[in-house]
């Protein structure tokens, strides 16, 4: 260091209350990681172990790591992935190829390096050992962002996964080995109930919905229709939402979702503000 | 070994700095690297008045590139100088404040306010912008109305002023002459150039606001020569920057002219940038035997340093 002390950013964690605006959450670092292992799952989704010391041990559920598929040489952005699960120093994502660098990542081997970026943005609340049942809502890649969240709720609850098909219904068997209740909807009917995951969800809360709370992450569509149902029941809910990133760390602005404020609403970084926002705070119609 | 700079009156420890609107305002990077190092912080564009900025999908990857229409969200100047001055304040080496507006008093009156705070290094005024006043056309691509701009904002204060050069135009050199003759101690050179991209699927444009900004390494041989064609024709320093991420880029425009360069698309994926091209350069002027880089400066010229034939080995 040549000139005079590193210049340090306040810290404010994940987990704090948010005011606008927020400088910045859970200390990030930039980290070059080792692929363990990167596996087909089922259809198009791959399983990626990594080592990551200075990310593993401190992501919070819902929080998320902003990729650099080095053999990736035209397309320079970052690709953010929810953590799915950790294990000491290494992480692991659940990812779905739909594009260069998904696919460009499937051909990825052990041994091979990625630039990781992370822990990121606003996670979910961990329920309280006293506090609401949870039920999570997850539609495809979805269940990725939910998996910590079940593992460290000191509650178990109820876990609806939807999909198109049989392929799309991912680490059902873990939610159960957890010892979570799982209900899956597939909307050809391949695999559990057929229809769209939110009837079940739908039919669990005219059974029962008081002391309950909702935590999703899937499709817009389906985090809407999570919204309108926690409305109706008057129940809280926490969605993590999608949205293309440039930076991963709030400074391009391009992520941003519309969010009330007491006058009315603003542009929010999903990546810092976010992924997860309080349904009550997103302001749907602003952005139509 | 001097990699020290001057532009216009600031002066920057090295000539690595940062491009407006991709650095935040430089707090978002200090968990990642240490903001002392760099030759300047430049922070994200401000006018007067909070700015929410345009709908999603406000950006999209292309070969190379990406294509930018934000629509300069920013707290405004009061929201500036409230949430994030106090950190840059306290920085040791110099903030660039790029600001902008929709009509030359606007222009003078931002400027006014942060010329009031103590410890500003320098404005730049990112002129790729319409004035709404005269009818939206834009204070970079008319001549007479960028003059308009710099002598207000000359006027309204003693910093150093930057005036960022919008690339969409025919030849840059009537507007850097017209820039230095009203006033201004620098350039900046280049802004993102006007592009887009089609989604074939959903047969619409990619971005909501159908248009956008490209920057990244596909932009860097047109900065380059427009930083060329500048560099003859004005006395002031110039600031470099398109796609620049790597030493290599950064001695591009040092030889075609530049005085210092910024780094801007290359930090979101590689945030580690510009510090890696400060020690580049540093290992470039000892592997060279260069006691200062403004050797450097403009070297490409004929008849101005090592000859076209030499091999210089880039780090
Ligand atoms: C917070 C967050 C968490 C995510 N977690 C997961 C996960 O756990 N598993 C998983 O499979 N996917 C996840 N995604 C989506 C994932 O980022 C995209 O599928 C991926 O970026 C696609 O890259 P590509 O190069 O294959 O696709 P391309 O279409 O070639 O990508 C082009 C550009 O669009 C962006 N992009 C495309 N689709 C998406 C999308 N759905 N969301 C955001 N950016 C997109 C890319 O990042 C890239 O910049 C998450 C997205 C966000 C925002
Ligand atoms: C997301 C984004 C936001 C930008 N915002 C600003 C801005 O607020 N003011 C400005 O003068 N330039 C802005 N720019 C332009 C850059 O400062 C720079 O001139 C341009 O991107 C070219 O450099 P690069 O190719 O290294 O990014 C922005 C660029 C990007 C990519
Ligand atoms: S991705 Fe850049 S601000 Fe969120």
């Amino acid at each position: 260091m040549t000139r005079g002390g590193a210049a340090r950013a306040p810290k404010q964690c994940a987990g704090q209350a948010r005011t606008a605006p927020p400088p910045v959450c859970a200390p990030m670092v930039e980290q070059t990681a080792q692929i363990i292992a990167n596996e087909r799952d089922t259809g198009p989704y791959f399983r990626l172990r990594v080592r990551a010391p200075l990310i593993a041990p401190r992501v919070q559920p819902g929080q998320f790591v902003h990729v650099r598929i080095l053999p990736l040489k035209h397309a320079l952005l970052r690709r953010p992935f929810s953590v799915f699960q950790v294990a000491g120093d290494t992480l692991s994502l659940l990812y779905k190829t739909i594009g260069q660098g998904t696919e460009a990542l499937a051909r990825m081997r052990p041994g091979e390096e990625l630039s990781l970026l992370g822990p990121l943005g606003h996670g979910f609340t961990v329920p309280r050992p006293d506090g609401e049942i949870p039920l999570l809502v997850a539609g495809g890649y979805g269940m990725a962002a939910l998996y910590l969240l079940a593992q460290r709720s000191p509650r178990k609850g109820l876990v609806f996964v939807g999909g198109r098909q049989r392929a799309d219904i991912l680490c059902e068997a873990e939610f159960r080995a957890l010892g979570w209740e799982v209900r899956v909807t597939t909307e050809d009917g391949s695999h559990g109930e057929k229809g769209v995951v939110t009837e079940p969800l739908r039919a669990e809360l005219q059974r029962r919905a008081p002391g309950r709370k909702l935590f999703a992450c899937g499709p817009t569509p389906m985090l809407r229709a999570v919204g309108r149902l926690a409305a109706e029941h008057g129940l809280p809910a926490e969605l993590s939402l999608d949205q293309h990133m440039g930076c991963g760390i709030g400074v391009c602005l391009a992520c941003v979702v519309p969010i009330k404020t007491a006058g009315g609403w603003e542009y929010q970084r999903t990546c810092t503000e976010g992924p997860v926002f309080d349904f009550r705070q997103i302001a749907w119609e602003a952005a139509e | 070994m001097n990699l020290a700079v001057q532009i216009g009156g600031l002066a920057l420890p090295n000539p690595v700095t940062v491009a407006s609107g991709t650095f935040g305002y430089g707090v978002e990077y200090a968990q990642l690297l240490d903001l002392n190092q760099l030759g300047a912080v430049v922070v994200k564009g401000i006018r007067r008045d909070p700015v929410r900025g345009n709908p999603t999908p406000r950006l999209v990857e292309v070969t190379s590139g990406l294509i930018n229409a934000i629509g300069l969200q920013g707290p405004g100047v009061d929201g500036f100088i409230r949430s994030y001055w106090p950190f840059l304040q306290q920085l040791k080496v110099p903030t660039i404040i790029n600001i902008w507006g929709t009509s030359v008093e606007e222009y003078a009156e931002v400027a006014r306010r942060l010329d009031a705070l103590s410890g500003v290094g320098a404005l730049e005024l990112n002129v790729s912008c319409p004035n709404i006043k005269e009818g939206g056309a834009q204070f970079g691509t008319d001549p007479a109305l960028l003059r308009q701009v710099v002598a207000a904002c000359r006027a309204a204060t003693r910093l150093p002023l930057i005036t960022k050069l919008s690339p969409n135009v025919v030849s840059i050199v009537p507007y850097a002459q017209a820039a230095e003759a009203a006033g201004s101690d620098a350039l900046s050179i280049m802004n993102s150039y006007p592009a887009m991209a089609i989604d074939v699927e959903t047969r619409r444009p990619v971005l909501a606001n159908v248009t956008g900004g490209l920057s990244g390494p596909c932009i860097k041989p047109i900065a380059l020569k427009l930083v060329w064609e500048a560099a003859q024709a004005v006395r002031i320093p110039i600031i470099g920057m398109g796609g620049i991420q790597n030493t290599a880029d950064a001695l591009e425009f040092i030889m075609a002219g530049a005085t210092a360069v910024a780094v801007g698309t290359a930090n979101f994926y590689a945030p580690q940038t510009a510090l890696q091209i400060i020690a580049g350069l540093r290992q470039f002027m000892r592997q060279e035997n260069l006691a200062d880089v403004r050797q450097l400066i403009g070297c490409a010229r004929a008849g101005k340093g090592r000859a076209p034939e030499a091999t210089v080995r880039h780090p």
